[in-house]
């Protein structure tokens, strides 16, 4: 059973002190009542919040300088995301920017796409979307039907994309779509694309959610023109490219963090005496917690050496994301509440928030019965 | 000791389980007889000292790489109290006494158990009742955690000869986990020394937890590795079971709970528990209980019927793991411990302490 790495890690000191740097900047934005703890998280989107995290350096740090960004470590920057979240601060403008598109432009952009796209980006100005689902490809996520055709100078685009969240309100959408015909192997003839989201040719239309939110979106693509140095790497990489993204999205404390916040409120409404039954709930959800924590800097360690640790980001990601669907239930069996997004307790808000969003915390970005596929695979099953 | 000679001497000791520790020996112990070969072993190789300082005589093996020689236990199923003896002897030189020679045990290790001192002119006198002691019937020596009138806590060391047994008993994984007696026991002065201040009300109960947790993390990836072994060798419908879906689901979480508890263990094994840290042990030990009965489960449905007869090897870890994970504070134990720490600083306090402890 040696089949997953999860090395020991102790934060260096520099990623202290970036923790204590970040933590006066959270801390600023709070005494100055700028969000609501309590009811955002990281897909809340706050372009203004966004600005200034990324004028205080939090945005795009471990890029070059040449190119905006900080030259910071993945261990600072794991501190910064794990600091954000704990917070909870609305930092879904430039979350997904800052966490795969851009490190995807910087290892597979062309030179043009790093120098013009990069440096919005860590000014807290250029938000991305992530285009992989379609309508009939979800899970399976090699099945898109989505075309990009050669012309003169770059490719057209054809086709949809659905789930897209925030595409109505980003620069740019990372697109994976079929460039060569499907043979044999589904993964190959996949490229990735950077397209513009004011480009010609593209509708975006709302999707509602459960709880009456507008995040994601359904996009048609109509002869969409992308340039030849707008698509990542070599036409046929997508695939390559996809997988190794899922280790930068899947294992990061966003994963078993996003009701981080419902936890604190809990703790205060149970109180400095709570009966045995809250204390070992309380206990319990602490111990996962710090084992969840350091799994994931674990990894955040590995990316820093330059490794793709895949598998046991799947397995981060399963084991964090339902941890995150269980703390509700667990909170509502500890703390009779007919919770509300309409009452002026934060407890009550917060929970009724977490009810109206777990759902999606095991969908988005791979649901556990893929995950359990991949860490099958690497326990030499399939 | 240096850091690639520890490595090496654990893998060698791991290599010495593997030889020794069989079948044959584990039915034998289960059956209540004293491995003295294994123990010999185990003494050549001066694993009774390891965790004493080589100025003293040990081997002067880091707690943290003593932590990884208890996996090795663990994932054999070592049916011995080697690292109750490491950790006594530890306690017992830390504090200022001589090597024991031979197997040791300490305690008390339950929750509620206290004993008493009280000194007169010629030593002192122990009184109290402790409850599974962990080989209490077959250890040479036992070092007991006692306190006197004022709660001023003492280590004593006690001949095992002179201590009464109430009832020799054994947890399911049939380890002796007895009760004994200690009433009025004199003991010379020279053989009481001062507690560190770092021992809490628990006493050394954390010190079985922090021995358990490492146990367990072993024992579950021995569990799982039979398990994958089967899964990939059984053959039903036509194929090896482990091509089916909902086997490798139930394997595939089953190896994220150990993945969780093996975490929790390396954070405890790092942390400075001899130095009273008991947030990572309380983190490790409920984590590494919960993930325990999990594993367990689902090594013994993957095994079908097999893995449920005397025959196969099984039994002797996941046994061990319904043991190891209610001794040293069950998961309830040290979750209340956590729960009523975090709710007594209030809920903005819970992140800084987070990631203050680590
Ligand atoms: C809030 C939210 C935001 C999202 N944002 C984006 C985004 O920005 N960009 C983007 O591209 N996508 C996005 N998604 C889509 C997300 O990636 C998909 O929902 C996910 O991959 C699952 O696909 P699906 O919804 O089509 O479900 P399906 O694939 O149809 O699956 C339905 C059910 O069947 C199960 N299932 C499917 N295949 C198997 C199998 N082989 N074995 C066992 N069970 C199986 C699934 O686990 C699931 O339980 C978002 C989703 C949500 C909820």
């Amino acid at each position: 059973m040696q089949a997953f790495r999860f090395e020991a890690l102790s934060l260096p000191p520099e990623a202290q002190a970036m923790r204590k740097k970040v933590r006066a900047f959270l801390q600023d934005e709070r005494s100055h009542n700028r969000f609501a703890a309590h009811r955002s998280s990281w897909s809340t989107f706050d372009a203004e919040f966004s600005r200034r995290a990324a004028a205080a350096g939090f945005v795009g740090m471990t890029w070059p300088k040449q190119y905006g960004g900080g030259e910071y470590s993945n261990l600072e920057r794991f501190v910064v995301t794990e600091e954000m979240l704990a917070a909870g601060a609305p930092a879904g403008a430039h979350w997904i920017a800052d966490r795969q598109s851009g490190p995807q432009i910087l290892k597979h952009g062309s030179e043009r796409a790093r120098a013009t796209i990069l440096p919005k980006i860590a000014a807290g100005e250029c938000y991305f979307g992530i285009g992989m689902s379609e309508p009939d490809s979800g899970s399976d996520l090699a099945a898109v039907r989505t075309k990009a055709t050669r012309v003169d100078g770059g490719w057209t685009i054809n086709g949809s994309k659905i789930w897209t969240s925030n595409a109505h309100r980003v620069h740019y959408l990372i697109v994976l779509a079929r460039t060569s015909p499907l043979d044999q192997d589904r993964h190959a003839g996949l490229t990735q694309f950077i397209v513009a989201t004011d480009s010609k040719g593209i509708q975006i239309r709302p999707i509602l959610n459960m709880a009456g939110g507008h995040e994601f979106n359904e996009v048609f693509f109509k002869d969409v023109f992308v340039p030849d140095d707008m698509v990542m790497g070599q036409p046929g990489e997508g695939w390559k490219h996809v997988t190794g993204e899922l280790a930068f999205e899947r294992a990061g404390p966003d994963r078993f963090m996003s009701d981080i916040r419902l936890l604190v409120s809990l703790i205060d409404k149970v109180g400095a005496e709570p009966s045995e039954r809250q204390a070992i709930a309380v206990g319990r959800c602490v111990a996962h917690f710090s084992a969840l924590r350091r799994m994931s800097a674990s990894i955040a360690g590995l990316l820093e050496r330059g490794e793709r640790p895949i598998t046991e980001a799947a397995l981060v990601k399963d084991v964090g994301t339902a941890f995150e669907r269980e703390i509700p239930e667990m909170v509502r069996s500890l703390v009779p509440s007919e919770s509300s997004l309409d009452d002026e307790d934060e407890f009550s808000q917060a929970l009724a928030h977490v009810l109206l969003h777990a759902p999606s915390f095991t969908l988005r970005g791979g649901t556990p019965e893929i995950l359990r596929g991949m860490i099958a695979r690497g326990l030499g099953l399939r | 000791m240096s850091e690639d000679f520890s490595k090496i001497m654990i893998e060698q000791v791991g290599r010495l389980f593997e030889k020794q520790v069989s079948k044959d020996v584990l039915t034998a112990a289960d059956s209540g007889e004293w491995q003295e070969g294994l123990w010999e072993a185990v003494s050549e190789a001066g694993l009774p000292h390891a965790m004493v300082a080589e100025a003293s005589g040990g081997l002067g093996l880091a707690p943290a790489d003593a932590m990884s020689l208890m996996r090795r236990m663990g994932y054999h199923a070592l049916p011995l109290p080697l690292a109750e003896t490491m950790v006594a002897n530890h306690l017992w030189v830390e504090a200022g006494g001589s090597l024991l020679d031979g197997p040791t045990t300490f305690a008390p290790v339950t929750a509620d158990d206290r004993i008493a001192i009280a000194f007169n002119r010629e030593g002192a006198t122990l009184n109290g009742t402790i409850g599974h002691v962990p080989w209490g019937g077959d250890v040479r020596h036992l070092v007991i955690f006692a306190r006197d009138e004022k709660g001023v806590g003492y280590l004593a060391h006690v001949e095992r000869d002179t201590v009464g047994t109430n009832q020799r008993r054994r947890n399911v994984a049939y380890e002796p986990r007895d009760n004994l007696q200690l009433d009025r026991i004199d003991v010379p002065l020279n053989a009481v020394l001062k507690a560190p201040d770092t021992l809490g009300g628990d006493g050394l109960l954390s010190y079985v937890a922090a021995i358990r947790v490492q146990q367990m993390v072993g024992g579950m990836e021995r569990a799982l590795d039979y398990a994958l072994t089967y899964a990939n060798e059984r053959v039903q419908f036509g194929r090896p079971i482990g091509k089916f879906q909902a086997i490798q689901h139930m394997l595939a979480v089953a190896a994220g709970h150990f993945a969780a508890a093996s975490a929790a263990a390396d954070a405890m094994g790092e942390s400075d528990i001899f130095a009273g840290d008991r947030f990572a042990i309380a983190v490790a030990k409920s984590r590494c209980g919960e993930a325990a009965g999990h594993v367990a489960a689902v090594c013994h449905q993957v095994h079908g019927a097999m893995g449920f007869t005397h025959e196969h090897a099984l039994h002797f870890v996941t046994r061990r793991l319904w043991s190891w994970r209610d001794e040293g504070g069950s998961e309830s134990y040290w979750q209340e411990w956590i729960g009523r720490n975090v709710c007594a600083m209030g809920g903005e306090a819970l992140w800084p302490s987070i990631t203050g402890f680590r």
